[in-house]
C-alpha cells in the first residue's frame, strides 16, 4: 500500500542572508548536507536550536530551496520540485490544524486539493480520512474543532492529516515540544507505533535528545548546521565522535576531565586513574559517562564528596574534581550498591574513590575535539 | 530557469494587488498629480478643455475672492470654537462615564448615535428646533423666550446665532468619536497607579491632572489632530444646517467653496476649485506639523 | 476619632456629590445626544395639521398619525432613494473587500518584486484628503459620461489603503505554519486564501464591512457632485431635495418622517453590532 522511500541528500547547503545590517556575510544553515536514509526508518534529527536541523527538514518538504545540492526521493531528483508534488506528509510543531475547521475537514484538506488522476471521490476521500483517524485513534473526536482538544489529540490530528496523503516521507518538526512530560513520552510510543505499521520513512526534529534516542532507528546530531554523527542510537551514545556529540547525548550528562595520555597511561590530576593503549601523549578532554564510574575504595580516582541523591532506581553521587570541566562530577551506581558513607557524609573532606569502565571514558583531542579511538576505528562515524 | 521563476513569482503577487493598483491610480494618483496641474492653468474650459496659459493667477484669484475670504473665516472661527471645546467636554464625559458603574454601557451607547447618523437627515432636525419660522419660533427660541430671553432667528438670523448652531451641531457630532477613544485610553491606564496614588494618599483630582491626564495624553493629542483636520473639513453638517446655497448664507467652509467653485450654480471652474483645495491641504499641513512640534514637548509617550 | 469619623463622614459627602453630579451631567449630555431623536419621531407622527396650529410644540402628542409616513413615500421618491443607496452600498461595500482581501494578502503573504515600495506608497496614499482628489474625479466620471450613473457613483471608492493595512494586519497574525501546512498539503495561494484566511480573518472582515456600510450610507458630497438626476439620488441627497423643493410646501412632519425613514437601518445595524461597530471605529474610524 505504502511506497517506501529512501531520501538522499547531497550536498545539501542552504545559506540566509544576513539580517545583520553590518555583517554582510550569509549565514551558513546547512552546510554540505550528504547522507543517505534508508526507507522505512524513522530517522531523529537532533541538535541544539540554531543547529539547522528545521531548516533541513524544510529543505527535505521543500517548503525552502537548496542553496546547492540535491535531494532524491528513491531515485527521483525533487531539489526543484514544489511541496505539493513531493508526496511528503509535514507535521507542524504547532499542529498548524486551520482553526475554524473541524478534525474531519482538517483531514479531509489535503485530499480536495488533489488534481487529475489523483483526484477521489467523495466516498473514496472519507474512507481515507476515517482510516487516517482510526490510525491515529482519533475516531471518536471527528467532529470537534481543533480547540476542543488537548494537545495530544491535536497532535494525533496533525499527524492523521499529514498520513492521509498516503506521503512517501513523513516529516515531523519537534513533534513534542508543545506537550506536558507525560504526554510527551506516550505520544513518543504512539509515533514509533504508526511508523511501524504505516513503515513510511519518518523523519523528526528534536532538541531532546532523550525523545530521539528512544524511538528512532537511526540518529543524525547536527551542530551549526554540519552534522556531527550519524548511526544507531545506541552505536552513537557509545562511540561519540566528538566532544560536543558525547556532550550532547545521555543524561545525566558526561563528565568531563582535564587529562592527559602519558605512557599509555590516562592522568586526571595528579593521579594515574586506567589504560589508555594507543594513544599518543597528549592533554586531553576525558569524558565519563555518569554510568562509568564504579565506586571502590581502592579506586583509582578520588573525588570530594558532595552528596548522594537517590532516585528510585539509581543513586546519584555527587562530588568534585579540580581537574573537572564541570562544576561537580556525576556517578550513577545502582541501587545494589549499598552506600554507606558514614556519619558525615555531607560533610566537606570525604574522598569518594571510583574505578573507571573503560569503554564509557571517552578521551577527545584537545584541539581538535575529536574523539581519539582507543581501540582503532571503532568510532561510530559512517559515511 | 530560477530568473525566470522568480519573474512569474513576482507577477503574482502583482496581480494580487493589481484591481487595487488600478483602483488607487485612477481615482487617487493621478487626481493628486492633476489637481496641481488644474491649479496652475490658467482660465480653464471646462467645456472645450483648454486654457491660456500657467502660473498662479488662480490662486491669487481665490485668495481676493470675498466668497473664499468668508469661507476662510468661518472655517477658521468653527475649528478655533469646536475642537478645543469638544475636546474637553468629551474628556469631562469620558471621565465621568469611567467613574460609574451602574448605566455605563447604556451612557456609551446612548453617545455614540450621532456616529451613526446621516449628518444631512438630522442636521434637518437640528434645523427646524433652532429656526424661527412664520408660525413658530422654534424650540430653542421659546426656551430663550421662556428664560426671558429674546428669540433669534438661528437659521437665518445674525451671524453669530448661526455660528452658535454649526459649533453646537459639529461638537454633537463629533463628539461620540472622542468619547469612545478617551474613555478607552481611560481604561487601558493600568490600575496599579490609581493604587498606587491611593497609597500616597494623593487627591483625586491631583491623581486625574498628574497620573491619568499625562497617561492618556497621546490620545487626547490624537483626537486634538484629528479634530482640527475634521473641523478644516467641515461641509456636510453646514450644508444640512443652511442649505446648499451656503454664500448666500454666509456660511461657507473652504470645502463648501472647493465644492461650488466645482459644481453647482458658480461652477465651472476646476482650477480655482484645485487652487482652493491645495491651499486648504496647505493650511491643514501646516496646521498638524504645528501641533505634532509642539506635541513632542508636551506629549508623554 | 471624633475627629475622624468626622473626616470619613465629609469624605462620604463629598462623594455622594460627586457622584450626582455625575450622573446629572451624564444624563444632561444623554438629553441633547437622545432629544433630536425624540424629536424626528414626534413630529413625524403629528398631522401637519397640528403640527401647524402648534405655536408651542407639544412634547407628545395623543393622536399620533401615519400619514406622513404615507406621504413621504409617496409624495417623494424616498423609496427611490432608499434602494439607491441600498445597491450602492451593498455593490461599493462588496466590491471594495474584494479588492482589499486580495490586495492584503499580497502584501501580508505573497513575495514578489518591489513590495516593500508599493506598501510605503500605498501607506502614504493614507495621508491624502479627499478633497484634494475629489475634483479631478468629477473631470474624470464627467468626461466619462458617467454622471447620474451607478458606475461614477461606486468606482471612485472602492478601494480603502486603510482598510487594506488594517486587514494586512490581521492576515500577519495567522500563524505561517498553517500557510506552510496548506502549501505542503498542495494548496493553491488563492484557494489558501478563500479557504483559511477569510474564515480566519471574519471578525476583522465584518468590522470593515460594517464601517463602509457607514461611510456609504451617509456619504453625500461625491454623490452631490455627480448625480443631478433624482433617479440616482441617494438618501443624503434625497434629505437636500426634500427639504430644498420638498412636499410642495413646508411639510415639516412628512420631512421628519423621511429623516426617520433613513436613520432606521443604521441605528439598527448600529444596535445590533454594537461591540462591532464601536471596536471597529475606535480602531480606525474618523467621520468624514
Amino acid at each position: 500500500m505504502v511506497t517506501r522511500m529512501k531520501v538522499v541528500l547531497q550536498n545539501l547547503t542552504k545559506k540566509f542572508p544576513s539580517r545583520d545590517r553590518k555583517n554582510r556575510q550569509d549565514v551558513t544553515a546547512v552546510n554540505n548536507f550528504n547522507f543517505e536514509i534508508p526507507d522505512g526508518k524513522l530517522i531523529g534529527l537532533l541538535g541544539p536550536s540554531g543547529c539547522g536541523k528545521s531548516t533541513t527538514l524544510n529543505l527535505i518538504s521543500g517548503l525552502i530551496k537548496p542553496t546547492e545540492g540535491k535531494i532524491f526521493f528513491g531515485e527521483e531528483d525533487v531539489t526543484g520540485l514544489a511541496p505539493e508534488h513531493r508526496g511528503i506528509g509535514l507535521v507542524f510543531q504547532n499542529y498548524a490544524l486551520y482553526p475554524h475547521l473541524t478534525v474531519r475537514q482538517n483531514i479531509l484538506f489535503p485530499l480536495q486539493n488533489l488534481k487529475g488522476k489523483d483526484k477521489l471521490s467523495k466516498t473514496q476521500m472519507l474512507e481515507r480520512t476515517n482510516e487516517a483517524a482510526r490510525l491515529v485513534q482519533i475516531s471518536e473526536l471527528m467532529e470537534r474543532k481543533p480547540k476542543e482538544l488537548s494537545g495530544g489529540q491535536q497532535q494525533r490530528v496533525a499527524i492523521a492529516r499529514a498520513l492521509v496523503k498516503m506521503p512517501k516521507v513523513l516529516l515531523l518538526d519537534e513533534p513534542l515540544s508543545n506537550l506536558d512530560a507525560r504526554l510527551r513520552l506516550q505520544t513518543r510510543e504512539e509515533i514509533k507505533r504508526i511508523q511501524k505499521e504505516t513503515k513510511i520513512t519518518t523523519i523528526f526534529v528534536t532538541h531532546d535528545q532523550e525523545e530521539a534516542m528512544s524511538i528512532s532507528d537511526m540518529i543524525i546530531v547536527m551542530k551549526d548546521g554540519i552534522v556531527q554523527q550519524i548511526g544507531k542510537p545506541q552505536e552513537v551514545y557509545d562511540n561519540p565522535v566528538n566532544l560536543f556529540v558525547a556532550k550532547f547525548l545521555g543524561t545525566p550528562p558526561v563528565n568531563v576531565f582535564n587529562g592527559q595520555v602519558k605512557n599509555g597511561r590516562l592522568y586526571i590530576g595528579q593521579e594515574d586513574v586506567m589504560d589508555a593503549v594507543g594513544c599518543p601523549d597528549a592533554e586531553v578532554y576525558a569524558g565519563i559517562r555518569p554510568e562509568g564510574f564504579i565506586l571502590d575504595e581502592k579506586g583509582s580516582l578520588g573525588c570530594k564528596l558532595k552528596g548522594v541523591e537517590v532516585m528510585g532506581r539509581d543513586i546519584s553521587i555527587v562530588s568534585s574534581h579540580t581537574a573537572s570541566l564541570n562544576t561537580t562530577v556525576r556517578a550513577l551506581i545502582g541501587t545494589e550498591n549499598r552506600v554507606d558513607m558514614g556519619a558525615g557524609h555531607n560533610g566537606g573532606d570525604i574522598l569518594v574513590r571510583f574505578n573507571l569502565v573503560p569503554h564509557k571514558v571517552f578521551l577527545f583531542d584537545k584541539n581538535t575535539e575529536f574523539c581519539l579511538s582507543r581501540e582503532g576505528g571503532s568510532s561510530g562515524r559512517l559515511s | 530557469m530560477i530568473k525566470n521563476k522568480l519573474a512569474v513569482y513576482s507577477l503574482k503577487g502583482w496581480l494580487y494587488l493589481l484591481p487595487a493598483i488600478l483602483f488607487l491610480g485612477v481615482f487617487m494618483v493621478y487626481p493628486l498629480i492633476d489637481v496641481f496641474v488644474y491649479s496652475f492653468e490658467e482660465g480653464y474650459n471646462a467645456a472645450s478643455q483648454t486654457y491660456f496659459g500657467v502660473g498662479s493667477y488662480n490662486y491669487s484669484y481665490v485668495l481676493h475672492d470675498p466668497y473664499f475670504l468668508q469661507a476662510l473665516k468661518n472655517t477658521f472661527i468653527l475649528v478655533v470654537i469646536t475642537v478645543p471645546l469638544s475636546t474637553v467636554i468629551a474628556l469631562l464625559i469620558s471621565v465621568g462615564l469611567h467613574s460609574i458603574g451602574p448605566f455605563r454601557e447604556f451612557f456609551r451607547t446612548v453617545f455614540f448615535l450621532p456616529y451613526v447618523t446621516n449628518t444631512l437627515a438630522v442636521g434637518l432636525v437640528f434645523m427646524i428646533l433652532f429656526k424661527k419660522s412664520a408660525y413658530s419660533d422654534g424650540l430653542v427660541n421659546l426656551l430663550i423666550m421662556w428664560f426671558g430671553g429674546e428669540s433669534v432667528d438661528f437659521i437665518d438670523g445674525p451671524y453669530w446665532a448661526k455660528m452658535f448652531v454649526l459649533c453646537f451641531y459639529t461638537i454633537w457630532v463629533v463628539m461620540p468619536f472622542k468619547i469612545l477613544i478617551l474613555t478607552g485610553a481611560l481604561s487601558n491606564v493600568n490600575k496599579e497607579y490609581y493604587n498606587a496614588a491611593k497609597v500616597d494618599g494623593t487627591s483625586k483630582f491631583r491623581t486625574f491632572m498628574r497620573i491619568t491626564l499625562p497617561m492618556i495624553s497621546p490620545m487626547v493629542f490624537y483626537l486634538i489632530i484629528t479634530g482640527f483636520i475634521g473641523a478644516f473639513k467641515a461641509y456636510s453638517d453646514v450644508v444640512a444646517l443652511f442649505g446648499t446655497d451656503l454664500n448666500a448664507a454666509g456660511m461657507n467652509t473652504i470645502v463648501g467653496y472647493v465644492y461650488d467653485m466645482l459644481y453647482g450654480d458658480s461652477g465651472g471652474y476646476p482650477s480655482y476649485a484645485s487652487a482652493a483645495a491645495i491651499l486648504l491641504f496647505a493650511i491643514v499641513l501646516t496646521i498638524t506639523c504645528i501641533n505634532l512640534l509642539f506635541s513632542k514637548k508636551k506629549v508623554y509617550d | 476619632m471624633e475627629k475622624l469619623n468626622q473626616i470619613e463622614k465629609t469624605n462620604k459627602t463629598r462623594t455622594i456629590i460627586v457622584r450626582t453630579v455625575t450622573y446629572v451631567f451624564l444624563s444632561l449630555w444623554g438629553l441633547i445626544v437622545l432629544f433630536p431623536f425624540y424629536w424626528m419621531m414626534l413630529t413625524s407622527v403629528k398631522s401637519y395639521g397640528a403640527y401647524s396650529s402648534e405655536y408651542i410644540p407639544r412634547f407628545f402628542t395623543l393622536s399620533p398619525t401615519m400619514e406622513n409616513y404615507v406621504d413621504a413615500f409617496t409624495a417623494v421618491p424616498l423609496g427611490r432613494y432608499l434602494i439607491n443607496t441600498l445597491v450602492f452600498t451593498l455593490v461599493t461595500t462588496m466590491l471594495m473587500l474584494f479588492v482589499i482581501t486580495l490586495a492584503a494578502f499580497a502584501f501580508a503573504r505573497l513575495e514578489f518584486f518591489g513590495k516593500n515600495a508599493a506598501f510605503i506608497l500605498f501607506l502614504s496614499l493614507m495621508m491624502i484628503p479627499n478633497e484634494l482628489v475629489v475634483i479631478t474625479n468629477f473631470m474624470t466620471v464627467t468626461n466619462l459620461d458617467m454622471r447620474n450613473t451607478f458606475t461614477g457613483l461606486i468606482l471612485p471608492s472602492v478601494t480603502s489603503v486603510f482598510y487594506i493595512y488594517l486587514l494586512k494586519e490581521n492576515f500577519e497574525q495567522i500563524p505561517d505554519s498553517l500557510y506552510y501546512a496548506a502549501k505542503v498539503d498542495g494548496t493553491s495561494d488563492l484557494k489558501y486564501l478563500v479557504k483559511v484566511l477569510v474564515p480566519l480573518s471574519k471578525p476583522t472582515l465584518i468590522t470593515i464591512t460594517i464601517l463602509k456600510i457607514i461611510e456609504c450610507w451617509n456619504s453625500y458630497v461625491w454623490p452631490r457632485l455627480i448625480t443631478d438626476d433624482a433617479d440616482y439620488f441617494l438618501v443624503s441627497n434625497g434629505i437636500q431635495e426634500i427639504r430644498e423643493n420638498g412636499f410642495g410646501r413646508e411639510n415639516i412632519p412628512a420631512m421628519m418622517a423621511a429623516v426617520v425613514v433613513i436613520s432606521i437601518p443604521l441605528i439598527a445595524l448600529f444596535l445590533i453590532f454594537r461591540k462591532k461597530v464601536m471596536e471597529g471605529v475606535s480602531k480606525g474610524g474618523t467621520k468624514g
